[in-house]
């Protein structure tokens, strides 16, 4: 039996795709971003505006747009890879060279009814290039130098393009999402063992040399590192705003303060809090059960996206959703340790429940993505 | 469509592996960030539960209401009134110029306060509310209040403020409040947190200093939740603190009043004690100022004001200032030397209008003598070469220690700031701090109240009352604290020999009474409230030159003592008028009239003066009348 007909006989058509949408998948997104709805409404002091309407109205928004990217066949998208990180490069290029205003960096591109950063949406289409390049690539190629050095390209670019915005914070979550494509690839373990031991040997060479006469970074540089690293060592901003925000999670307890009580978002001595800081809100008012439950619905998402993808045939959908996947974990993981303090301040929302429009747009993008990888399946 | 096909197990495999790999990764970050929450919220949920409470919980103290201060009848001295002001909170404001520029369109603002109010905001913290107006009436704060929109940062704040009714009349006793400022801080015992309310009031000066720790009450404490601007959002607890103890003081406002307006016009101080309790009825300094100008701290040019006015009206004369008492020192001189049996009431010393003593001349202030002269008639006329002989015979330690049994040269102990203990000179005391030897002339110029020998106001009403009633009468001026009566000064029996006092007395009855007495202009008719007196000239300058021909610095002082009725002594009475001329003609009216007033408890019927008075005396009181204090608002407020 060859593939054509496999496809034509079983792979759903018109309407039917509906019954073959990954239902769970789509209970549990539309469960986190409840949660954050609820958050929103009570950092307002009980009220829909400023932020929970609008959030709303966004879920909708990309849960229509989740709906329809999926109905559509895979191919299509695996086709519009290119055209799709080409883009996107050349919006951060226009950001780079004509985004620039008068307050410092800005990074998005008003469209009118949004504000979109070309750096969320790379995101997005680095997962979708390097899973069509690899796609195409013959496996047995895949960890020679060249074409190893081709996708490491492909990743470095638009990383560099968003450091100079600059934002470290997401040219590290690129470049980390892109390695771990790469890893989800096959290429060989030796580059990442390589890769990963110099790493270590940079850092350590950096803050070993510290202090003797062969010192690497400047005194200044060596300051700024120690805050980046550990934010409560500088008491003013980013130190205060940890400091507060740990107050907030820790002292929610085990069941928290309930809803809307919590102190510390209400009397705003939390930073932020209904973008980058408001897991801690719900921490607070929730507690551990709280925090906890939110922790394991992000982990039912993961799970069934790996389980989608590993059951998934085709290479393009597998690595596709394996990248989604990873890419909306790293969000959720770099978010929760910033605010429990265990990472440095870098302004990553937490998935589907910060208030925020392009991250929530372009996250259900992606998922649209992982629904049409798992409504075209090979049968 | 291109469809790889043949390796697709083999990548199938590869992808399968490797998406384990990483999500055990994933699984095991997920395990950590779980177990970091739980050691957060449940191991250490109780410390960052007291960051976070401390973070919200602010403690904020309760000023307490000062207690009052009210007169012998329970009129109101001193009074708290809710005040209104504007304060602004920098941080929130924005533009500061805008805020005020648009609040002055409101509201009046000072601009001398609001200079000081803009160098405040600039160097407070953002988060601090500073006041821009102070003591603003209820239809401003009204305004601000509907009007708070448009005016970000801007607050309308109630307190309560300090106010003296009575204004000038108590300023030297009562004294006045003020902001606290660091060098009240060793005066003060006061647990510093109080002080640390802003402009928090301490007593400055007088009574309100002196009884600083009974009427300051003690702060309540409010537990407010706030947000991070430090903003109060509500109200969590509430203990109430304990308002000030309520001072009684044995003044009598309406002649308080009443002494203030008699000696307006003059640099004068006069004291009205009660014989019988040592009741300080009326004690002025004359003239005085509004103490309600120091309450929220005065400004620059009434400070320039008071302090070069060369009446000087910031200090209390009547217990701070001393003078020699000229004299009306006679009567300590007189009295040494008959306890000390060197003289015979009956003897008499011829007066040639002066005495050589040790190669001086001593004059008489009667350059032509007063011939043969006793004890009755040397007070009388007040000749002086009668008590250059008394020294003489008497020796200045007798003299020194008469005047101090008769409360000169002595601090009484009074709650009134800066009470002067005067002097009553002795040979050791000259040794120690003159550094010279006693000669016979300082006796004698000791002996007419002169030389070294200085008294205030106060201390000379003392000295009256003594006299009058041969009991040790010590000055009292708070009647009760807290409705507990205090102490009063009645005073034992001094010992004294009543036949020289009585000798005493009448020549002092003659004085004001006798037709040759130095006082009879100054008499009173009404029988039933003679008075016994004495006059005083004090010099300030060594050369006697006529009063009126020198500048008002050089002139002599004038005093009088008196107490009345003479025969149950009520009331005593001393009036020291700075450089006034002669005790007779400027002390004396003024001291009569006093009395009057205090024996009458009101304005005297015009019986009581000499005829011929009668005239001048109701134009007088007419003038008088129109220009005595009333207190402000309701001076009904009873204790």
């Amino acid at each position: 039996m060859s593939y054509l007909e496999y496809t034509v006989k079983t792979t759903p058509t018109g309407l039917r795709k509906v019954l073959y949408l990954n239902w769970p998948l789509a209970i549990l997104l539309t469960a986190v971003a409840s949660v954050g709805f609820l958050m929103l409404y009570s950092v307002s002091g009980g009220s829909f505006s400023p932020w929970a309407e609008p959030q709303m109205k966004r879920y909708a928004l990309g849960f229509a747009v989740m709906f329809i990217v999926g109905l559509v066949p895979i191919w299509f998208w695996r086709n519009m890879a290119g055209v799709a990180y080409g883009l996107s490069v050349l919006l951060l290029l226009v950001v780079e060279f004509f985004g620039t205003s008068a307050g410092g960096s800005q990074r998005w591109i008003d469209l009118g009814f949004m504000r979109l950063q070309p750096s969320e949406l790379m995101k997005i289409s680095l997962v979708l290039f390097l899973a069509a390049y690899y796609d195409w690539l013959p496996l047995k190629k895949k960890s020679h130098p060249l074409w190893v050095l081709i996708p490491v390209l492909i990743i470095l670019l638009p990383a560099g393009l968003v450091f100079a915005q600059p934002d470290l914070g997401t040219a590290l979550l690129l470049i980390f999402a892109g390695a771990t494509m790469m890893f989800f690839a096959g290429v060989h373990w030796a580059y990442f063992a390589v890769v990963i031991s110099m790493g270590v040997g940079l850092v350590v060479a950096v803050f070993q040399s510290r202090g003797t006469s062969w010192q690497i970074l400047k005194n200044y540089q060596y300051d700024r590192l120690d805050i980046f690293l550990d934010p409560s060592s500088d008491p003013l901003d980013t130190g205060y705003h940890i400091t507060q925000s740990k107050i907030a999670l820790g002292s929610g307890g085990w069941t928290g303060k309930g809803f809307m009580q919590g102190t510390q978002s209400r009397l705003n001595f939390l930073p932020e809090k209904h973008t980058d800081f408001i897991f801690t809100t719900l921490a607070e008012e929730f507690g551990f059960v709280g925090g906890f439950s939110l922790l394991l619905l992000y982990a039912l998402i993961l799970l069934f996206c790996i389980s989608t993808a590993l059951a998934n045939r085709d290479r393009f959908s597998s690595l596709m959703t394996l990248g989604i996947a990873t890419t909306f974990f790293l969000f959720f993981a770099v978010n929760m340790s910033m605010v429990m303090g265990m990472a440095p301040v870098v302004g990553v929302p937490l998935p589907l429940v910060s208030y925020g429009g392009s991250a929530m747009l372009i996250l259900m993008l992606g998922f649209g993505f992982v629904q049409s990888a798992h409504i075209h399946k090979p049968r | 469509m291109r469809r790889p096909g043949r390796d697709n197990a083999q990548s199938q495999k590869a992808i399968t592996r490797r998406g384990l790999i990483i999500a055990g990764a994933q699984a095991l970050f997920m395990g950590g960030l779980a177990l970091r929450m739980r050691y957060m919220q449940v191991d250490q949920a109780d410390e960052f539960r007291l960051l976070a409470d401390e973070n919200r919980i602010s403690i904020r103290l309760l000023p307490p209401a000062r207690g009052r201060i009210f007169d012998r009848n329970g009129e109101v001295v001193a009074e708290n009134v809710p005040s209104y002001r504007i304060t602004i909170v920098p941080e929130e404001a924005g533009d500061l110029d805008d805020v005020i520029a648009r609040l002055a369109r409101l509201v009046e603002l000072d601009p001398e306060e609001l200079e000081r109010a803009q160098r405040d905001l600039k160097q407070a913290r953002g988060d601090t509310a500073v006041t821009v107006a102070d003591r603003v009436s209820w239809d401003d704060i009204s305004r601000v209040a509907v009007n708070t929109p448009a005016l970000p940062g801007v607050a309308p704040e109630v307190g309560l403020s300090r106010r003296y009714p009575h204004r000038g009349d108590y300023a030297h006793i009562v004294g006045y409040v003020g902001p606290f400022a660091d060098r009240d801080r060793e005066r003060l015992d006061a647990p510093e947190q109080l002080l640390r309310i802003p402009r928090f009031q301490v007593g400055k000066f007088g009574i309100e200093a002196a009884h600083e720790n009974q009427l300051r009450g003690k702060a309540g404490t409010k537990r407010v939740e706030v947000n991070v601007r430090g903003h109060v959002m509500r109200e969590l607890e509430r203990q109430e603190g304990q308002p000030g103890t309520d001072v009684q003081l044995t003044l009598d406002s309406g002649l308080q009043s009443y002494v203030t307006a008699r000696l307006s016009g003059e640099s004068a101080a006069a004291t009205v004690m009660d014989c019988e309790t040592g009741d300080i009825v009326a004690c002025v300094s004359s003239p005085s100022f509004d103490p309600n100008l120091f309450v929220r701290g005065i400004s620059v040019p009434d400070y320039r004001e008071l302090l070069e006015n060369k009446y000087r009206p910031l200090p209390n004369k009547a217990v701070q200032g001393i003078y020699p008492p000229g004299s009306t020192f006679k009567m300590v001189t007189v009295l040494a030397a008959l306890e000390a049996g060197t003289v015979d009431p009956e003897e008499t010393v011829y007066c040639p209008g002066h005495l050589e003593v040790a190669g001086r001349r001593f004059h008489c202030w009667k350059r032509a003598g007063h011939g043969n002269v006793d004890l009755h008639r040397s007070l009388r006329e007040s000749c002086d070469v009668y008590y250059y002989e008394l020294a003489l015979r008497t020796g200045i330690e007798n003299i020194s220690a008469m005047a101090k049994r008769l409360g000169l040269g002595v601090k009484h102990d009074l709650p009134l700031t800066s009470v002067a203990a005067g002097l009553a000179p002795t040979k050791d005391w000259k040794r120690r701090v003159r550094g010279a030897e006693w000669v016979i002339g300082d006796s004698v110029n000791a002996a007419i109240g002169q030389g070294d020998v200085l008294a205030s106001p106060l201390q000379l009403a003392v000295m009256t009352a003594r006299l009058a009633t041969g009991r040790s009468v010590t000055p009292r001026v708070i009647k009760s604290i807290d409705g507990v009566e205090s102490p009063t000064g009645h005073g034992d029996d001094m010992g004294l020999n009543e036949n020289n006092l009585r000798r005493i007395r009448q020549a002092m009855y003659a004085v004001s009474n006798n037709r040759r007495g130095t006082a009879y202009g100054s008499r009173i008719i009404e029988d039933a409230f003679r008075m016994a007196g004495k006059t005083g000239t004090s010099q300030v300058r060594s050369a006697v030159v006529d009063n009126n021909s020198v500048p008002w610095e050089e002139r002599d002082h004038a005093l009088f003592v008196n107490y009345a009725p003479f025969d149950a002594p009520k009331y005593a009475v001393s009036v020291v008028v700075e450089h006034g001329g002669g005790g007779s003609k400027a002390a004396a009216p003024i001291a009569r009239d006093i009395t009057l007033q205090a024996l009458y408890g009101e304005d005297p019927p015009l019986a009581a003066y000499p005829s011929k008075d009668r005239g001048r005396i109701r134009s007088q009181q007419e003038e008088l009348r129109r220009v005595r204090t009333r207190p402000d608002g309701d001076g009904s407020d009873r204790a």
